[in-house]
């Protein structure tokens, strides 16, 4: 395939500039690739990191449910009303150009430390882009559809179901992957902060004690959990589309 | 053939027969209609049609030609129960239409087709909303694929097919419920015009065979005189009826008729009044 | 027959604030007031959060003392130096990207997973190169913000409809001329889109660095006064950088729209 070839040759590169920055900064700087490997096997092979990788885990999931349903609930219903677009998308897009970090004081003074506080970083990252994706996404849907439904006389809830949801399913998509990227990224910061466990907590131990092989190795982790589910999804969008 | 007619044909059927082409028997009314818009962004109306009177007699088939932006559309979505008139009543089956009422059928421009269903669920799909049953269902969908020359391409998707076969599909689908009215809004309008001539020998096909009352939308004199027992003309922006030409057709009718000297006569005198309309739309109009 | 009138007027012209804008003036001012209720009455408890009037009668006094502006004057300076860089350098990898179809199919999929990366975990590696200071702290929120750029140009050159390029061909146009009068003007909306999700992506990655990396900036002030439990300075930062976020986004939205009216169907 020659997508999959091409890839290929674009991680080969990335190795090599990295390998070359690691020779260039030293090993306090940066690791090398072999060696960020055999941490990360060895990480892996230890006992006491799977605890963390599942609280992650978990925070995940639910910071997931929340911001996939949550976003896709608001985006259709705003996507479905001109007005209610016209009014909520600049608010949207300004909350999300806000920094999140001068919010984190205040949700973790409502939500305390532990999991919700995760949960709540999460979501807070990741339900705006799908929320406006979602919302676009049905803006610039072709109109012919909804009369479609109008002369198939279906009430609103069984278009949206039947007729708008598959309809906009690709641009949906899209804004899943990056969704689901920037949820897992707050759901770090949050366990940078919040908590005593996960991969989070982790790095931020790591960091202040200077230990840049376990930075490394969990961030060559989180790339490639990232990098898998981001194709997963995209393979899922190309199905079930047709397009 | 009476296969055909039994799975095609509408279940409620009027007392007069329909033998005689034109029943002269109201099916769809409307009684000084008029229609304003609100422009977005200012506050002025916009007067888009009317007043209108129109009648669509049970099971005629009637067209409507007039220059861009007159409203033709507008008058489509008004019978189908898809907008609202600013005044005046609108009625189907001596009722008055409120939404869109069961029994009609729409077809529209652009391709309708959902690109995410292969030709099967398309055609099936209002039939399934309506929860009709799953034999009864497959038994006219594969009636429809027959009939519309699509049984090769029951599994394909819409993003496979050409223009032409996407509109059958739209067609198709819209016939499996049974429609007595169907409404169409410049079917063909994408098409090149050999595939426009051989939909519209389809269209009387079906139309035969159903019994439906049509009203076509249309651009394209000649389609419309080829089609219609009538054809309304309508002027510029606001859109008024500005002559009802009868063409006095057989039913039995096919695309043949075009070399015939009533053709040409109907044509000329469609194009007769649409012309000076047509000038104005396009900011030439000459002196009247 | 033809009507002359073909137009009724109900009400005069209005001119530029559209009904979506009162509305969602309604919405915001509203929702503030509910925030001002729960504070004042303290259903939002005092220690959770203060009541918006006392975030921006404590913000007006911060900045007339002028007790942070050197961390104001640091952040700022880092942010445009951040959003300045990121475009640039985004729009010259787009470009370079786009004419180059093969490498472009080999990345593009990789650019969505992009965000999931904590790029601020390469502070150490950016500290080795570039020293102590703004710089790392730049180059972590270019990283950031250079995505978005891409994207954007890539998208907008696609979009360039292919009756203009070959316009410019028959117009034997040189290349400049052709991406100077043709391509970049038909490309500029996506362009600027792009532009301003940069901005906002500099922004976040300047203040989110300060918070957790550095010793100045108003990222972490915010950060020193939650240790410190000052929770007065802190909301009075806090509600700066949303007002300064939204300033900018508002100049930036208004060029937009500008920009956007150009090729409203």
């Amino acid at each position: 395939m020659k997508t999959l070839s091409n890839t290929l040759a674009v991680i080969l590169i990335m190795l090599v500039v990295w390998q070359a920055l690691h020779a260039l900064a030293g090993n306090g700087a940066l690791t090398s690739p072999w060696d960020t490997v055999r941490e990360l096997a060895s990480l892996l092979g230890s006992s006491d990191f799977w605890p963390h990788v599942l609280e992650t885990l978990q925070a995940l999931v639910l910071a997931l449910l929340i911001g996939v349903i949550g976003g896709l609930a608001l985006g259709m219903t705003l996507g479905m009303y001109r007005m209610a677009r016209e009014v909520a998308e600049p608010i949207l897009l300004n909350l999300y150009s806000l920094p999140k970090v001068t919010l984190y004081p205040l949700v973790l003074l409502a939500f305390g430390l532990g999991l919700p506080a995760k949960v709540a970083f999460g979501v807070m990252h990741g339900l705006i882009p799908i929320t406006v994706f979602t919302m676009n996404a049905i803006a610039q849907m072709r109109p012919v559809f909804l009369r479609v439904a109008a002369t198939q006389r279906l009430t609103p809830a069984r278009a949206m179901w039947h007729i708008v949801l598959p309809a906009i399913l690709p641009e949906v998509v899209s804004g899943l992957r990056l969704g689901f990227s920037l949820t897992l990224l707050g759901v770090l910061i949050g366990e940078m902060f919040a908590s005593q466990r996960g991969l989070g907590h982790l790095i931020i131990n790591a960091m202040n004690l200077g230990d840049i092989k376990t930075i490394m190795a969990v961030a060559l982790l989180l790339i490639l959990f990232a990098l898998a589910c981001n194709g997963l999804l995209m393979r899922l969008g190309r199905r079930l589309a047709h397009y | 053939m009476s296969s055909v007619a039994s799975l095609i044909k509408p279940v409620a059927q009027s007392a007069a027969q329909p033998d005689a082409p034109a029943a002269r028997q109201a099916h769809a009314v409307l009684s000084n209609v008029t229609r304003y818009f609100d422009r977005t962004g200012s506050h002025e109306r916009f007067h888009a049609l009317g007043p209108i009177d129109l009648t669509l007699h049970q099971g005629e088939f009637f067209s409507v030609v007039g220059p861009s932006g007159c409203g033709k559309s507008t008058l489509l979505d008004i019978f189908a129960g898809l907008a609202e008139p600013t005044s005046g009543s609108v009625s189907f089956e001596g009722r008055e239409v409120k939404g869109v009422p069961d029994g009609v059928g729409v077809v529209f421009q652009e391709d309708a087709s959902f690109p995410w269903m292969n030709v099967r669920d398309n055609i099936g799909f209002g039939l399934r909303m309506a929860g009709t049953d799953g034999a009864e269902v497959k038994r006219r969908v594969d009636y429809a694929l027959g009939f519309m020359g699509l049984k090769d391409f029951a599994s394909a998707y819409p993003a496979q097919l050409s223009g032409g076969m996407r509109q059958r599909v739209c067609i198709a689908r819209t016939l499996v419920q049974q429609p007595r009215l169907i409404l169409l809004d410049e079917p063909f309008g994408a098409l090149d015009q050999q595939t426009r001539l051989l939909m519209g020998d389809e269209l009387l096909r079906l139309w035969r065979e159903t019994s439906a009352t049509v009203l076509l939308i249309t651009h394209a004199l000649d389609e419309a005189a080829m089609l219609s027992d009538r054809v309304g003309v309508m002027s510029s922006r606001p859109g008024l009826f500005i002559d009802i030409v009868e063409t006095g057709w057989e039913r039995e009718r096919d695309s043949r008729i075009v070399s015939t000297p009533r053709f040409g006569e109907v044509n000329a005198r469609l194009w007769e009044k649409l012309r000076v309309e047509s000038l104005k739309v396009m900011g030439l109009a000459d002196g009247r | 027959m033809a009507a002359d009138t073909a137009s009724v007027r109900v009400s005069p012209r209005r001119p530029r604030l559209s009904r979506a804008d009162g509305v969602r003036l309604t919405v915001v001012v509203v929702f503030i007031a509910l925030v001002e209720l729960l504070c004042r009455t303290g259903v939002i408890a005092l220690s959770v959060m203060i009541a918006p009037s006392a975030m921006a009668a404590h913000c007006v006094q911060i900045l007339r003392a002028g007790t942070f502006d050197h961390d104001i004057a640091v952040s700022l300076g880092n942010i445009v130096a951040a959003a300045i860089l990121s475009v640039l350098l985004g729009f010259a990898v787009g470009v370079l990207l786009h004419s180059a179809p093969r490498a472009r199919a080999a990345i593009e999929p990789l650019l969505s997973a992009y965000y999931a990366v904590p790029t601020f975990v390469f502070y150490p590696v950016f500290i080795v190169i570039l020293g102590v200071g703004a710089a790392p702290i730049i180059a972590i929120a270019v990283l950031l913000a250079v995505v978005s750029m891409v994207t954007a140009t890539l998208n907008g050159l696609d979009r360039i409809p292919r009756s203009l390029h070959k316009t410019a061909l028959v117009l034997r146009l040189s290349p400049l001329q052709s991406a100077l009068r043709i391509k970049l003007p038909a490309a500029l909306p996506y362009l600027f889109t792009g532009m301003k999700l940069s901005v906002a992506y500099a922004f976040i990655g300047v203040i989110a660095s300060e918070f957790i990396l550095s010793g100045e900036g108003l990222g972490y002030a915010i950060g020193y006064a939650y240790n410190n439990f000052q929770n007065r300075d802190m909301y009075a930062l806090m509600f700066l950088v949303l007002v300064l976020v939204t300033a900018i986004n508002m100049v930036l939205n208004t060029i937009d729209r500008r920009l956007q009216a150009r090729r409203r169907r």
